[in-house]
């Protein structure tokens, strides 16, 4: 694991498992197979510091994240929260845990009842734990909440919609921390907000983070915030951690051919960057997780496969350098340049798929894929 | 430089767009932009949520309801002007002379129909092609933009292609009389960045290959600065700085584009490299008539940036080479070796 002797982990996931069923058949709810949203995943998250999780659509990152926090049951494996398993917990055990655990959505409009003010939402969480000690004192908490995500306390009487988009986040997060807890787990909390208004809310959960001594798991797919709050970052690919790291170790040198891939596809807001950088285009989509490739999953996409191990040996994630975790069998060799990449014709062709894209799976899956967090539409 | 490329395929002359709202002041989503794009040019329009930069697309290929809306201006694509055109006409040169590719694939395709269908319409609608002919070039036209195995594909309906696909079939669509002008309204953002990188990739090779014009709307700065050639930064219905992509982000002159390259996280920047956001929101933007539409959330802003204190609204001014500005205080940049980056200047 990753824990540095002498720190702690808040949280540490082992061999973590959520198969959703598919349903088919005429007449019964017959099970004809699963989908491995998540397949496998271990991680733990020091006490006061960031993990960031990021990967593509439908790689099991934000059913992870529901995972964590019991919002999905999981299939198997253990999920220790300061030392308790959260996976054995249940009724007024587990509610009481999630005081200690809570999470802040992806679309803040969504995630808040239109009908609710925001006085009576951000007091509902102190009232149903019996927290904030009576009216005057849940009021001043209140105040006190809106004040340390920089709302005016004119806002109490207001409904969800009187407010902008980063307004509704602020107010999600106002209601995360209410109930003081240790660990927040953030879905694509800025996914749904304009550039200007991301890099407040960014500066806002790393500002709390820095006075209320919160340990955070930001779920996004934007690479680069990731990189801009967290201190260690993991890489998720169909439903498996495929590398973990330090961030700036992670985007200095990416050890596994997902990350060096998924790195050189972000633009960068800067020409001379973007003309000068080498991109490595994929061959094809995501494979549907209801039926995995065998092997390394990303085999059937990966400019490094090789003839032997890649197809029949699954990796297991294993610690390259202190602290670098990645499941990849050629990853000393790709580091070192022994191996040289193919191109994405190249793979195209010896998998037999497209160069710039492969079929969709079978139609349920790609359903499945497709609705699973894709980015709000901003226009 | 657009001039070389000879003469412009749109010309766009102080477009306006005015939404009527039952009881209450007109909208002016878009008010007076002027753009002009050469073939083989691409052009980004930037900018946040309800700048106008989608109304300005929609408002350029005829396609706003005509009830409670107002045009005005002037649109020339190769010299014929659009804006008053009959509805005719403009269906003659929409998917043949000009066409569009629209953010969300999925409720841009005809669910109850079979993507071949959609695709050989447009060819038996503007190319006098019978139907065998039309399916031929549409097997051609999904293979060129990367759709595998695209006999199989035209009998598919659209839920059963993944987003990138759908992207792929949309753009394939577009493509099929080679339009003029292709008009792409943040063609990737419901995309993943691989998928999105493979999208980009053939945008960039189709303008080569084709020299067809793309206007390329987007919200994402990383996108224009790997993909258009001039860019086009709008605020509250207007353009308030126009530069080469070079110019713009190594010296971005107005502070709005100077707020935003200064707010996003970069992915080579380290941890805890700060973020610099512009305050409040879109939403605290003020009439053009009272002064600089950004002037509440800018720093550099001063008494004069208010009509009322200055007497003229600010004006849209040459500002160097290719450069045009609006702006009064505009931020200064000291002479810089070409290849600096706009970050230090600006945080």
């Amino acid at each position: 694991m990753t824990a540095v002797p002498g720190t702690e982990a808040l949280l540490r996931v082992q061999g973590l498992q959520v198969h959703f069923p598919i349903k088919g058949g005429l007449f019964f709810d017959k099970t004809v197979g699963h989908v491995r949203a998540v397949d496998g995943v271990d991680l733990a998250i020091e006490r006061g510091s960031t993990y960031g999780l990021v990967g593509e659509s439908g790689c099991g990152k934000s059913t992870l994240g529901r995972a964590i926090l019991r919002l999905v049951e999981p299939t198997a494996g253990e999920v220790l929260f300061d030392g308790t398993d959260v996976a054995s917990l249940n009724g007024e055990p587990l509610r009481r845990m999630r005081r200690r655990m809570q999470m802040v959505f992806q679309d803040p409009l969504g995630s808040l009842d239109p009908r609710q003010s925001v006085e009576s939402l951000l007091s509902e969480p102190l009232r149903a734990h019996g927290l904030g000690g009576g009216t005057r004192g849940i009021a001043e908490k209140i105040r006190g909440l809106l004040d340390a995500v920089g709302l005016p306390s004119a806002a109490l009487r207001r409904y969800p919609h009187e407010f902008s988009g980063g307004q509704r986040q602020r107010i999600g997060i106002a209601r995360a921390i209410a109930l003081e807890p240790d660990l927040l787990i953030a879905d694509e909390p800025v996914s749904a907000l304009d550039v200007s208004v991301q890099a407040q809310v960014l500066n806002l959960l790393e500002e709390l983070q820095e006075q209320l001594g919160l340990t955070y798991l930001v779920i996004a797919h934007d690479l680069a915030v990731v990189r801009h709050i967290s201190d260690v970052v993991g890489v998720m690919y169909l439903g498996s951690l495929v590398e973990q790291a330090p961030a700036d170790d992670l985007y200095e040198e990416p050890l596994h051919p997902y990350t060096r891939a998924l790195m050189s596809a972000v633009p960068v807001p800067d020409p001379v960057v973007e003309e000068n950088r080498e991109r490595i285009l994929l061959a094809g989509d995501l494979p549907s997780p209801a039926n995995p490739p065998g092997g390394c999953r990303f085999h059937t996409r990966c400019p490094w496969r090789q003839e032997t191990r890649c197809d029949d040996e699954v990796p297991v994630l294993r610690e390259l350098a202190p602290g670098r975790l990645v499941s990849c069998h050629w990853a000393e060799e790709i580091r070192d340049g022994l191996l040289q990449p193919k191109s994405a014709e190249e793979v195209a062709a010896i998998m037999g798929v497209s160069v710039r894209g492969a079929g969709a799976e079978a139609i349920e899956t790609d359903a499945l894929v497709q609705g699973i967090d894709q980015p709000i539409e901003r226009t | 430089m657009s001039s070389v490329l000879g003469a412009p395929v749109l010309e766009v002359q102080d477009l306006a767009v005015t939404f009527d709202r039952k009881g209450e002041q007109p909208t002016k989503a878009v008010d007076g932009v002027s753009l002009t794009v050469a073939p083989g040019e691409t052009v980004g329009l930037v900018g946040e949520s309800g700048c106008g930069k989608s109304v300005t697309s929609l408002a350029i290929m005829g396609l706003l309801p005509q009830r409670g809306v107002s045009v005005r201006g002037s649109v020339q694509l190769e010299g014929q002007e659009l804006i008053g055109s009959s509805d005719k006409t403009l269906r003659k040169l929409r998917g043949a002379h000009m066409a569009m590719v629209f953010q969300d694939p999925l409720s841009s395709l005809n669910p109850t129909v079979q993507i071949g269908t959609q695709v050989t319409e447009v060819l038996l609608e503007h190319r006098e092609m019978n139907k065998k002919q039309a399916e031929a070039e549409a097997v051609e036209l999904l293979d060129r933009v990367g759709i595998p195995d695209p006999r199989r594909r035209l009998r598919e309906y659209a839920h059963q292609l993944s987003g990138g696909m759908r992207q792929r079939a949309l753009i394939a669509m577009a493509l099929a009389c080679s339009p003029r002008l292709l008009i792409a309204d943040e063609p990737t953002t419901a995309l993943d960045v691989t998928i999105q990188a493979q999208i980009l990739e053939l945008l960039k090779e189709l303008v080569v290959d084709t020299g067809t014009a793309l206007v390329m709307i987007t919200h994402d700065l990383g996108v224009v600065a790997g993909l258009c050639d001039r860019v086009h930064v709008m605020y509250a219905g207007k353009i308030i700085e126009t530069a080469d992509r070079h110019e713009l982000f190594a010296r971005p002159r107005q502070p709005y584009t100077g707020g935003l390259l200064a707010s996003v996280p970069r992915l080579d920047a380290g941890r805890g490299a700060p973020l610099t956001p512009i305050r409040g929101s879109a939403r605290d933007a003020i009439p053009w008539e009272q002064g600089c539409a950004f002037a509440p959330r800018c720093d550099n802003a001063q008494d004069d940036c208010l009509t009322e204190v200055s007497g003229s609204i600010v004006p849209l001014e040459y500002d160097g080479p290719g450069r045009e500005l609006r702006c009064r205080h505009p931020l200064e940049h000291p002479p810089t070796p070409s290849g600096a980056t706009a970050l230090g200047a600006v945080r």
